[in-house]
């Protein structure tokens, strides 16, 4: 089902900060790398409210999209901006990102949270077991993060990017590489975030997927931006022609 | 000249018996070198891992420069320090040259060149890793030279380990600004060096047991090491 906006939830987003983060605005955003267009002059915008799902082939460009958003990759030209002000370390500090293979510092679970608890200047000592606790790992604390299974290793990455309590969560195809029972575990802590009024933007090609979490899908194609709709409508009638062959399953070039 | 196994017998009774001259000497090598190797770590860590991590102009040159200094002759760093601490070099003032404290520096200088490189390897691999995710988090670039260093703290005691090796076996410096002097500067290598030309095979022969088995220590600790921190899954 996708998630409506709800008024309630996007009081919670305005509310989250000193001047809330949202709306996002990219204006004619560009990546150019060695010579080859890989962004081509994306403007969107991005509202509260609703998961956000970036859809597209291969090569489309979602997870370079995703970058230039968080400001982890600089624009070659075009602006990026979050409510009003420049995508800067204080705007990112804000933020957070989840990766396709989650990047797990070489300590225990317990201290892969606190790491960045401590980044913000925050307490660790409850806050963890907190953390931990929501997304199930408390009993594997004392563990070394990498010998958790796969899926274990993404909760934890998800929760230590959630522990800082970010305006907007991006996340990078998180469950490319899981299992189905770990993909409804993630699924679900997202949407909690979500409820709560955390921002989300999601990377996805799993149609089944987006389907379940999108409020509104941005579908990319050959680094632009074909079509930003609101999910429903987006999976009942797609506008470009390329998001239709997308969703029939037929190859898109 | 002595017969060849009775010098071994010899040797292993001096070993045995716990001779005072060989603990002397043994006790003071371990001294110098582990002293050195603690300096070349300070420094050679840091410098290793800022190089590992930044991206500046002539980071290829500084690269090339430590990984050649890795193979710095110590006959050459001996002179270069006996220059630098004899009355009339800059640093005479001091009055160094023939302490272990000259012998101190002159294996700092040995060995945090290798210190350096190796750890630069080590820090740039995970920081491969790290990179983007640091990057997402804004981690301050000193928190981020911490976080890599601890995390990898099993591969760089590996790489001491190393530093310590060649330390604690060179010869070429440690005679030049130490010059041997008994119960003074004496270590292990140089005494070698001394009794054997001497025909005190004997003790020679006892020291350089030592010495070995210290080298044997030293790699078998590097490979539990190994094997420790990949059944936690640090490495």
């Amino acid at each position: 089902m996708p998630d409506g906006a709800s008024p309630g939830v996007q009081l919670l987003a305005a509310n989250a900060g000193p001047a809330a983060l949202l709306p996002g605005e990219a204006q004619g955003v560009t990546l150019d790398t060695a010579g080859k267009r890989l962004i081509d002059g994306v403007s969107l915008t991005i509202e509260a409210g609703v998961i956000t799902v970036l859809m597209g082939a291969n090569g489309a460009g979602k997870s370079l999209l995703l970058r230039l958003l968080h400001g982890t990759l600089a624009p070659s030209a075009g602006t990026m901006t979050w409510g009003g002000r420049p995508l800067d370390e204080e705007v990112r500090k804000r933020q957070a990102m989840v990766f396709q293979r989650p990047v797990l510092l070489r300590r225990s679970v317990a201290a892969n949270i606190a790491f960045v608890l401590k980044l913000r200047g925050k307490s660790a000592r409850i806050r963890v077991r907190e953390v931990l606790e929501q997304v199930g790992l408390w009993r594997h604390a004392a563990q070394p993060a990498r010998l958790l299974s796969g899926g274990e290793q993404q909760r934890l990455a998800l929760a230590r990017a959630l522990a800082l309590g970010p305006e907007v969560l991006f996340l990078d195809e998180p469950t490319a590489n899981l299992d189905p029972a770990s993909v409804a575990a993630i699924e679900v802590i997202v949407r909690e975030a979500h409820k709560e009024g955390t921002k989300v933007i999601f990377v996805s090609h799993d149609i089944g997927q987006a389907r379940r979490l999108a409020g509104e899908v941005i579908f990319l194609h050959r680094g632009r931006v074909v079509e930003q709709t609101p999910a429903d409508r987006f999976f009942a009638e797609p506008v470009s022609p390329e998001a239709r062959d997308y969703l029939a399953g037929r190859i898109v070039l | 000249m002595q017969d060849f196994g009775e010098s071994f017998g010899l040797a292993f009774s001096l070993i045995a018996s716990g001779d005072p001259d060989l603990l002397e000497i043994v006790g003071l090598s371990l001294k110098v070198s582990l002293t050195a190797v603690f300096v070349s770590c300070l420094v050679g860590l840091p410098l290793g891992a800022l190089v590992g991590i930044r991206r500046f102009r002539g980071r290829e040159a500084v690269v090339i420069l430590l990984n050649a200094l890795m193979g710095l002759p110590p006959v050459v760093v001996g002179l270069l320090v006996y220059l630098a601490l004899s009355n009339a070099g800059p640093m005479g003032w001091l009055q160094l040259l023939y302490t272990p404290s000259a012998m101190i520096i002159a294996q700092a200088i040995l060995i945090t060149p290798i210190i350096a490189a190796l750890s630069r390897q080590v820090i740039e691999d995970l920081n491969k890793e790290y990179a983007e995710q640091f990057h997402s988090l804004c981690v301050p670039a000193w928190t981020a030279i911490g976080a890599l260093l601890w995390d990898a703290r099993f591969s760089l005691i590996t790489v001491a380990l190393a530093g310590f090796g060649r330390a604690i076996a060179e010869v070429g410096a440690v005679i030049i600004v130490g010059g041997n002097i008994n119960h003074l500067t004496r270590v292990m290598t140089t005494a070698i060096a001394l009794e054997t030309s001497k025909g005190d095979l004997a003790l020679a022969l006892g020291l350089g047991l030592v010495l070995i088995s210290i080298a044997v220590a030293v790699n078998a600790g590097a490979a539990v090491l190994r094997t420790t921190a990949a059944r936690h899954a640090y490495a």
